[in-house]
């Protein structure tokens, strides 16, 4: 396990948590190369459907970034999304998924350090969780 | 007829100052005497506080002023006279024989190849490199087109060769090609002629052009860049080998008396030394000190920086270390500096390479320059112009921007540029003003049915890609992904060059979709989408790889593995611009009005300038009276009382037609968008508004140290200046104490504005009583600019200086005397005092500003002050459309500054209500009728009431979204039960072939 390399698929919103991972790389902050960013305007645009179809690819996990709370440059799209992803846990679990490898998360435009942080642990989670069982078989 | 405005100086100030004009719909010509705009700027290789690549911020706006429909770019053109006044000027300038038609020149570069005349030092890399007779000037010139030096040319020297004429395949090159004049006529002229850098060589003992390992500052940012002589590799002249340990010596040509030095401080040095040390150890590791006699970190975010640079990058900063003089060591062309250290002892140490701060003169020839304008310079040869009116000069309707004013910064100028080109404005709109028509598109070729055609560009960014991620095995790699028609591999693709080439490719290759690999969409995506237009293909065609970003700059050391990322986001990017699809955006009505909060200076500022060009405005003020901090002010500027000018100010906002002051009110909400707001106040108006600055200002420190408030000895400079002004001051032993309430734990900034308070004030004391003992006890003086005077002026005076440890506890006072260590004696000092004033530093009122934040969603930075969009680039706009902020609410700064920048937010906003209408978004959401239920929950889910459920003629209820007011979040899309709603650009296909992209091919293709 130890050469285990997860891939992860992340949504970032174009305006706080996008630009925070352009903040990291600004201040060259530097971090494992596991994860592949997919821009979307807001979090709330991050359809439930997005997740399970990334997961059923073979995704180890996926992280959805959005505005910190009361910061959501649309008012209130990241409070929908907490909603959509916390329902969205408890069907994952239902189904004998473990949720941790689904992860909501905010980071600001300025925040490039937390970007860092947020990649950084959740890489090393889905690292201790292991391969996704949903693995292709042909893997 | 509608006079055009004239721009002089294509560096980052007049680009900023021309574009803001053409913006507006006034033509514009670009007066500039190289043969390429970009100024000094696009030869800087990164920028400070950001360390953005100097070339990527700026090429963009390179391009964009080169191919602005209302600017008329004149390169290697100068300035002869200029007759007649403001309203009505005659411009003569001469248009210089390039002996190159630029309309025929396709920039191809086989003249240069085959030109015999070598080892001319190229003056664009200072003489680090040759280049031929005929040349380019760099590789991201603009316009990119071939120039003949006729000083070096065999055939017009002597009539011999005309290789060059032989090989050109275009017929471009004219051998008899005459210098011709020509006449502008103009209504307003802006004079953004920069600067020059001082010339290291009048300081001798630094031994500059004597020892090959001594290089001036200019001269080292174009050895760091990637694109610059050594292909960004540090290297030491003298042997080419990797220097071990690398000296900054600071103030080299600035704030002294010697002979051909400069006395003032020429304000950048200090930031960019910083900023070059922490690059080179990006570099590789090495040792590095900086030698400094005050680090002078005044502005937005530096102070960080500069702590950055120290705790992180471990670059050794020495103190009060003004550098004596450097030897070479013949043999091993090592190099000895002399300095004194914080305990006054002489220290000697060698480095490998030496880096001269090198200071800003006024530009070359600013005497006739100025001569030729009728404009006056001030003593140090720099234009002259006043405290309350920073943007104008001695002669009406000449107006000046960026360094020719004064050594200054990058924002600085940019900001100053925009506030230049409103008050130049001013002059050219009137009654009968009639905009420029419209920029002209090829038409747009119809993609429908169509199977996609995929161009690819993989940028290298100098080397902020292409040194992490093999560029050209992405390229490879490209080509063999489906729909890929062509991938290409560019330097810089944001130049022109690579632009133009994007344009053409499209037509020449039948492209349908273009794919940019290179940094982030947030900054460059407009760029792309304009080159499509040029190619005739809709802008929102055009998607982007962020392989920089958000790859090599976070991956720097995993050249592999960020290769392969790179390969993947291509890839993905390359599948969802497959499914992409032209959009066109609604029109959408502007309001020409506009909204300032904040009847401070700068808000009235502003006010001002936007009623000029004939706009109303609202000016909504919470106090019951205008003026903001300033009425505190009682000392004078250039010899009027602050409170004059504030009078009149106020007199002249309250009787202008135009502007609505509405006193002793807040606001309560902001809805809307760009063109469209709605200014809601607590006494109950609402006024519509198409742009909306916040210009709340900032407040005094409170102090809670040194017993304020309790002891009558103690006073801030607010009251200590009250009591100058009006010959009540009695203090005989007063000590001023810098940096109250800033640059500790809790506050980091520097307030920037308190030195030179404290010695203005220090310098009065004196004048009224010469034998008072004053001190200032402080960490570092920061006056700079032409504020070195005041410093100056107050040594002279007797006035006493003591420096202590920046990281030491602040002075102590028992009521009777001040204990300090002072760093320079090596000694705690006890001062016994009457009067202590505190230079309390600025607060950022954070409370207030992040109510009004929250209205438009605006971000506040860590300090606490409103955040810009882009730090140095777009320094008075919002992220949000239609938002600007000026003034303190930005950063703490002096009224020259908060004016210059006020008129600069003024012309911002005038770039959007100066128009009657805009094109919205495409990026829109749209229900499909024919899957939608008409259930509503997409309705609730809209937080902008862009939604509405109408009934339709068979009586269904279906979703109808307002393109208007839609902001193109998608909510309601992931919302919607029935996969009715879609994003346009956003489509749920499009997101799902991005994740199939990602996940069902092995990491990077392989």
């Amino acid at each position: 396990m130890a050469d285990f390399e997860p891939r992860i698929v992340t949504f970032c919103c174009n305006w706080c948590s996008y630009a925070g991972a352009d903040g990291a790389g600004v201040a060259r902050l530097q971090m494992p190369t596991n994860f592949r960013i997919i821009r979307t305007m807001c979090s709330a645009r991050v359809d439930p459907e997005f997740i399970l179809r990334a997961f059923s690819k073979g995704a180890d996990g996926v992280m959805v970034l959005g505005c910190h709370p009361a910061d959501c440059h649309y008012i209130g799209g990241n409070y929908r999304a907490r909603r959509r992803i916390a329902l969205l846990r408890m069907v994952l679990e239902q189904y004998g998924f473990d949720p941790k490898r689904l992860k909501l998360e905010w980071v600001s435009a300025s925040e490039g350090e937390k970007f860092q942080k947020t990649v950084c642990e959740f890489i090393d989670t889905i690292k201790a969780l292991g391969p996704t069982p949903l693995q292709k078989e042909a893997n | 007829m509608t006079k055009s405005a004239l721009v002089i100086g294509g560096g980052i100030a007049g680009i900023q100052a021309s574009l803001d004009l053409a913006d507006r719909g006034i033509h514009v010509y670009l007066v500039e005497r190289d043969a390429t705009i970009g100024g000094v700027m696009c030869r800087l290789d990164k920028t400070f506080p950001t360390n953005d690549c100097s070339a990527c911020i700026l090429s963009p706006k390179m391009a964009d002023c080169n191919g602005h429909p209302n600017i008329t770019t004149l390169t290697y053109h100068e300035v002869l006279s200029v007759d007649g006044k403001a309203g009505d000027f005659k411009v003569k300038v001469l248009k210089k024989a390039r002996y190159v038609n630029p309309k025929e020149c396709t920039g191809c570069g086989d003249c240069i190849a085959k030109c015999p005349v070598k080892n001319i030092p190229d003056k664009y890399e200072f003489g680090l490199t040759n280049r031929k007779a005929i040349y380019i000037p760099h590789a991201q010139a603009v316009p990119r087109v071939a120039l003949i030096d006729k000083d070096y040319c065999n055939m017009l020297k002597k009539g011999k060769c005309g290789l060059c004429q032989k090989t050109c395949g275009k017929g471009a090159i004219h051998y008899d090609d005459k210098d011709e004049e020509i006449t502008l006529e103009v209504g307003s002229i802006i004079a953004a002629a920069g600067f020059k850098v001082w010339d290291a060589k009048i300081a001798t003992e630094y031994g500059y052009g004597k020892f090959q390992n001594v290089v001036t500052a200019i001269e080292y940012e174009r050895i760091m860049c990637a694109s610059g002589p050594n292909r960004g590799h540090i290297v030491m002249p003298s042997s080419g080998e990797d220097p071990k340990k690398i000296a900054f010596i600071q103030c080299c040509g600035s704030r002294s008396e010697k002979k051909g030095w400069k006395k003032y401080c020429s304000s950048v040095c200090c930031m960019y030394a910083t900023k070059q040390a922490m690059i080179t150890k990006e570099h590789g590791d090495l040792q590095e000190d900086i030698f400094f006699m005050d680090i002078r970190s005044y502005g937005k975010e530096f102070e960080a920086y500069i702590h950055r640079g120290e705790d992180e990058y471990g670059i050794n900063m020495h103190r009060g270390a003004r550098v004596s003089n450097v030897e070479e060591d013949p043999v091993t062309k090592k190099l000895t500096i002399s300095y004194t250290d914080d305990e006054n002892n002489g220290v000697s140490e060698e480095f490998d390479m030496v880096v001269l701060s090198i200071g800003l003169a006024p530009p070359e020839g600013a005497e006739e320059f100025a001569k030729t304008l009728g404009i006056e310079l001030n003593e140090y040869g720099f234009c002259k112009t006043s405290v309350y009116h920073p943007l104008e000069t001695t002669r009406e309707g000449i107006f000046v921007t960026g360094a020719f004013a004064a050594p200054k910064d990058i924002p600085t100028s940019v900001a100053e540029a925009s506030g230049a080109s409103a008050k130049a404005g001013a002059w050219i709109v009137d009654e009968n003003f009639e905009r420029c028509a419209p920029k002209k598109y090829p038409e747009e070729k119809n993609v429908e049915g169509v199977p996609p055609r995929v161009g690819v560009w993989v940028c290298h960014c100098g080397i902020n890609i292409g040194s992490v991620v093999d560029v050209p095995s992405v390229v490879e790699y490209a080509k063999t992904l489906p729909n890929v028609v062509i991938a290409n591999e560019s330097q810089y693709a944001c130049a022109q060059d690579c632009l133009e080439s994007i344009s053409a490719a499209i037509k020449e290759h039948d492209l349908n979709r273009v794919v940019v690999a290179s940094c982030t969409p947030r900054t460059h995506e407009p760029l792309f989408r304009e080159a499509c237009r040029d190619g005739g293909l809709n802008k929102y065609l055009c998607n982007m790889a962020n392989i920089r970003d958000q790859c090599s700059w976070i991956h720097m050391h995993e050249h592999e593995a960020a290769t392969k990322k790179a390969k993947d986001l291509l890839r993905m990017a390359i599948a969802k611009a497959s499914l992409l699809e032209p959009l066109v955006g609604s029109e959408i009505p502007v309001t020409n009005a506009a909204a300032v909060i904040g009847g401070g200076i700068t808000g009235m500022t502003a006010a001002l300038d936007i009623a000029a060009q004939g706009y109303p405005v609202h000016l909504v003020e919470r106090e019951k009276e205008l003026g903001g901090f300033a009425r505190n002010f009682r000392h004078k500027e250039d010899g009027i009382a602050v409170q004059d000018f504030l009078a009149e100010t106020i007199k002249k906002v309250e009787s202008n037609k135009l502007i609505q002051v509405h006193k002793g009110v807040t606001v309560k909400d902001i809805p809307g968008f760009v063109g469209n707001f709605k200014l809601q106040l607590s006494d109950g108006g609402e006024y519509p508004v198409g742009a909306v600055l916040f210009a709340v200002g900032a407040a005094a420190y409170e102090p809670t140290e040194y017993n304020f408030g309790k002891d009558d000895k103690v006073m801030t400079q607010i009251v200590a200046e009250k009591q100058i002004e009006e010959g009540k001051f009695k203090g005989q032993d007063v000590v001023f104490i810098q940096c109250v309430g800033s640059r500790n734990d809790q506050v980091k900034y520097c307030s920037r504005v308190c030195c030179a308070a404290s010695l203005r004030m220090a310098i009065q004391i004196k004048l009224q009583n010469p034998m008072a003992n004053v001190t200032i006890i402080h960490k570092d003086i920061r006056t700079y600019g032409f504020r070195e005077e005041l410093y100056n002026r107050a040594c002279q005076m007797g006035v006493k200086f003591l420096r202590y440890p920046v990281n030491d506890a602040m002075p102590a006072y028992d009521g009777k005397v001040v204990k300090a260590y002072d760093a320079t004696l090596g000694a705690e000092l006890e001062i016994p005092v009457d009067t202590v004033v505190l230079a309390a530093g600025i607060t950022p009122m954070r409370e207030e500003k992040e109510v009004l934040a929250k209205m438009v969603k605006v971000p506040i930075s860590k300090d606490g002050f409103y955040f810009e969009a882009h730090q140095k680039l777009r320094p008075v706009d919002f992220a949000t459309e239609g938002v600007y902020v000026a003034g303190a609410a930005h950063w703490p700064k002096f009224m020259d500054e908060c004016i210059a920048q006020a008129s600069g937010a003024a012309s911002r906003m005038l770039t959007v209500i100066s128009k009657d209408k805009f094109i919205s978004e495409g990026i829109v959401a749209v229900s499909n009728h024919n899957l939608c239920d008409g259930c509503g929950v997409c309705v609730g889910c809209c937080d902008f009431n862009a939604i509405q459920l109408e009934e339709q003629p068979n009586g269904t209820l279906k979703s109808v979204v307002n393109p208007g007011l839609c902001k193109g979040c998608g909510c309601c899309v992931a919302s919607c039960p029935a996969g009715a709603m879609e994003q346009r650009g956003f489509r749920n296909k499009q997101i799902i072939a991005e994740i199939d992209a990602c996940l069902d091919y092995p990491v990077g293709g392989e």
